[in-house]
């Protein structure tokens, strides 16, 4: 009989593994369905399991609901507009084939949503907007969607996840998916180092270790939430931006089964409404709200010219994300807060022209805007009596998250598409380690450099900007390529470089800390012997916020700083062995903190390799505070060795795919 | 806003050992305590840690007795205002109060469609295995939303 620090072991056998239930994880759980239908008929059958370590119906970034969707390229607009667009937002290096492929594909999910019941937006002929329920033409069929902004386009959702999930719990069917495992690390072959064989992790609900064995993997367990001290440090420290269940597991597994990273130095600081950090996107572009400093002056004109300083980036229409908080941080650190969106005007500005109806219409919306997808907002406006139309709220930055598939741009280097002229070769450069592939298309579409271990959404470097459904349709890229895979290792055998015992015995280490060790003092947190995954926890974000550029220090840094930061977190992830787990819920934290860790290694490690500056307003360098386009203008990857426990940091070179000019035209 | 769960309406799921709240909650945050040796109240559900709650209200929408709210906070939001919701299958209502005292009610939609009635590959073409190494989905453009771009603008091809 199994009991706490005594698990049963499940071992299980599968073609494919899903780790994750988000937005991608459900492309997948959708795509895959005919394909293997399709590889039945050549004779391979091949089964698919999905490891959630929450309930699909309401897992991942989407979990709350959104009240847009931000990728929807439309059929007036092409995909190397959108190309562009991700390029310049992330400061000219991102990977165009990728963005691309995904630009192409992205409106096809976005179609299904509509069709499987997500309500979206509509306008009829006169410009007027509709909620999505009220049966107007669809956009499959031309129907006109509300955009606010370029790419985005406006939806009742908040029910957009459970319609997501409902699809695809339905296409892989429910006897193929597990949700409350935890999957805290991935096995390489015993033969082929470079190879996946296997994952193993741990039931958050039963005394279970479940050790899975596999050809083909996907690994979309979301971002990075919570390295970095949250500005708010008590109970609203939940009320993270990104979802706080993030927990950097995609990175740190991934790096750790060997897999190559790229731009882990980048970070997004979004700027949002101050403390329940609502979304602002809705303000500026569909109600034409404009941000200003503590005296009303609008402090993207104010500071216009120091948009020069980043040449070409800051001379788009819309300058980079980081740079638009580069000018207002100068308001800040001068002493001209607090920054306001000015709602008021804004609004009042729109009722000109709006008949009553339409008022009532806009305010419902305003708020419609936070109750889909951050309803702390609300709590925050009913409790310091904020009416938008009455009163203006602040605008802050908030503490630095790290992600692939929102404004930002770190994850796995993975192989692109083979149609749209990317390099397939290049000069292995100076430090790139012998056994990494060369080119951007080594193989199957969204592998990484890890053979049979794929990702998708937050997991994907060098591209961002996808969103809830570009991240679902690159889950559906994974899903045909990891059947190629299967179909064309049908008789690969995989094996653990690893025994059972020695895994199980790791993934529990922090139970056994906790039973070995708890009666050697009368207060159950304070034991020389172990540590809380919460303190941890605390340890890991104070060492980023003061030493790695967090809002303790607006952001900045230098090599000094850095290396101060590695030792601390060298000895963080020594005493990460400590951690004690009092009881399966605690385990779950622990091994989340764990990954957090390695994933706040890689970024420091990325910053302190490249010296420059290269996304002000987001992290300063200031011992490099400068942009260096002839030396910088390129990829920083690494690989972390899990037996010597070192990053290798190297370059590797970018290339345009298409034409960045046009941006500034 | 961490949830709380009132006493008078928590019924614990009528004594299964998987609450609704359990079930839902994407962060692990829900528990249900058996005994009534962490709260004091037997079979009925308890945030285990609220500051960690990211007030996704997962667990408030799905409660079949209604009994989960929030209260905003503390370390940030004056005291005395809350947002509930009421979740139905098409449309959620929402019941804004303020701090002091005024009332915003709104109703959204939230699907189109029945709850459940989702046929994932009704009407949908089979996939074929020929094209698996393309750049395509299995039903390649039946959804009308493929874009296949100017082909001029890829400068390397």
């Amino acid at each position: 009989m199994a009991e706490f620090g005594n698990p049963d072991v499940v071992e299980e056998e599968v073609d494919i593994l899903i780790i994750g239930g988000g937005m991608a994880a459900c492309g997948t759980a959708y795509e895959i369905g005919p394909w293997i239908e399709a590889a039945k008929k050549e004779g391979v059958d091949i089964s698919v399991k999905l490891v959630d370590k929450a309930a699909m119906d309401r897992s991942g970034a989407v979990a709350q609901g959104l009240s847009a969707i931000n990728t929807y390229i439309g059929p007036e607009q092409d995909p190397a507009d959108y190309t562009r667009m991700v390029s310049n937002d992330l400061m000219g290096i991102t990977r165009d084939d990728l963005a691309y492929d995904l630009g192409r594909s992205v409106d096809e999910s976005v179609h299904l949503f509509e069709e499987w019941g997500l309500p979206i937006w509509k306008k009829d002929e006169n410009g007027e907007r509709f909620d999505g329920a009220k049966g107007m033409t669809s956009l499959k069929d031309g129907g006109t969607p509300v955009r606010s902004g370029k790419w985005q386009i406006m939806i009742n959702g908040e029910s957009y996840k459970w319609i997501v999930a409902e699809a695809a719990k339905k296409a892989l069917g429910v006897d193929n998916i597990q949700e409350r495992i935890f999957i805290v690390k991935l096995v390489n072959d015993k033969k082929d180092k470079n190879r996946i064989a296997g994952a193993v992790g741990f039931s958050t609900r039963d005394d279970k270790v479940v050790v899975y064995k596999f050809k083909a993997c996907l690994l979309v367990a979301g971002g990075c939430v919570n390295i970095f001290r949250p500005r708010s440090v008590g109970e609203g420290q939940g009320r993270a931006w990104y979802p706080v269940w993030n927990a950097g597991s995609t990175y740190s597994m991934a790096a750790e089964a060997g897999a190559e990273l790229t731009l882990m130095e980048n970070r997004f600081v979004p700027t949002r409404f101050k403390d329940g950090y609502g979304p602002v996107g809705a303000w500026f572009l569909l109600f034409k709200s404009q941000a200003t400093n503590g005296v009303g002056e609008v402090y993207m004109v104010r500071n216009k010219e120091m948009l020069d300083d980043y040449p070409p980036y800051g001379h788009a229409a819309v300058p980079a994300s980081c740079l638009r908080n580069h000018l207002m941080l100068k308001e800040m650190k001068e002493g001209r807060g607090p920054i306001w969106m000015d709602t008021v005007t804004a609004l009042a500005n729109l009722r000109e022209t709006l008949s009553p109806r339409e008022v009532k219409h806009l305010e419902a919306e305003a708020w419609e805007d936070f109750l889909d997808m951050c309803i702390g907002q609300c709590g925050i406006w009913a409790g310091e009596n904020i009416e938008p139309e009455k009163k203006n709220s602040e605008l802050m930055p908030t503490e630095p998250y790290l992600l692939g598939s929102h404004s930002g741009c770190c994850g796995i280097w993975v192989s692109g598409p083979d149609d749209v002229g990317a390099p397939t070769e290049e000069a292995l450069g100076e430090g790139i380690p012998e056994h990494l592939p060369s080119g951007w298309n080594w193989g199957y579409r969204s592998m990484t450099t890890v053979q049979g271990l794929f990702t998708a959404g937050d997991g994907v470097g060098a591209s961002g900007h996808k969103f809830s459904s570009g991240s679902h349709a690159e889950g559906r890229m994974c899903a045909k390529s990891m059947v190629k895979f299967v179909m064309d290792n049908k008789d690969w055998v995989p094996e653990l470089d690893t025994s059972v015992d020695e895994l199980v015995e790791e993934i529990y280490r922090p139970v056994r800390n906790f039973l070995e060790h708890k009666d050697y003092t009368t207060a159950i947190d304070v034991n020389p012997n172990y540590i809380t995954p919460r303190m941890l926890q605390f340890r890991l974000q104070k060492i980023m916020d003061e030493y790695v550029a967090g809002v303790a220090t607006y952001y900045t840094t230098n090599e000094h700083m850095l290396d101060l930061a590695e030792q601390k977190l060298e000895m963080l992830k020594e005493d990460s062995l400590k951690m004690r787990a009092k009881d399966l819920h605690e385990l779950l934290r622990a091994w989340e903190n764990y990954h957090r860790i390695l994933t706040a290694e890689a970024h420091m490690k990325h910053i302190q390799f490249r010296e420059e500056s290269r996304y002000p307003g987001f992290y300063y360098r200031m011992d490099k505070n400068f942009v260096d386009e002839e030396n910088w203008k390129c990829f920083v990857n690494s690989v972390y060795d899990k037996e010597t426990k070192k990053w290798t940091c190297f370059k590797r070179a970018h290339k345009d795919l298409v034409d960045k000019s046009k941006l500034f035209k | 806003m961490p949830t709380f769960v009132r006493t008078d309406k928590c019924d614990g799921c009528k004594g299964q050992d998987k609450t609704a709240c359990m079930y839902i909650c994407p962060h692990d945050l829900m528990k249900l305590d058996m005994d009534g040796s962490e709260t004091g109240h037997a079979m009925k559900a308890f945030n285990q840690e609220p500051d960690q709650c990211w007030e996704c209200y997962s667990c408030i929408k799905i409660c079949p007795q209604n009994a989960i709210e929030a209260r905003p906070y503390a370390d940030i939001v004056p005291l005395g205002a809350s947002v509930q919701p009421l979740r139905g299958t098409d449309s959620i209502m929402w019941t804004i109060k303020f701090r002091n005292g005024t009332l915003k009610r709104f109703k959204f939609p939230i699907r189109t469609t029945p709850e459940g009635s989702i046929d994932p590959y009704g009407n949908k073409p089979e996939a074929d295995i020929a094209k698996i190494g393309d750049s395509t989905f299995f039903n390649h453009n039946e959804q009308n939303g493929f874009r296949a771009g100017d082909p001029s603008e890829l400068i390397c091809k």
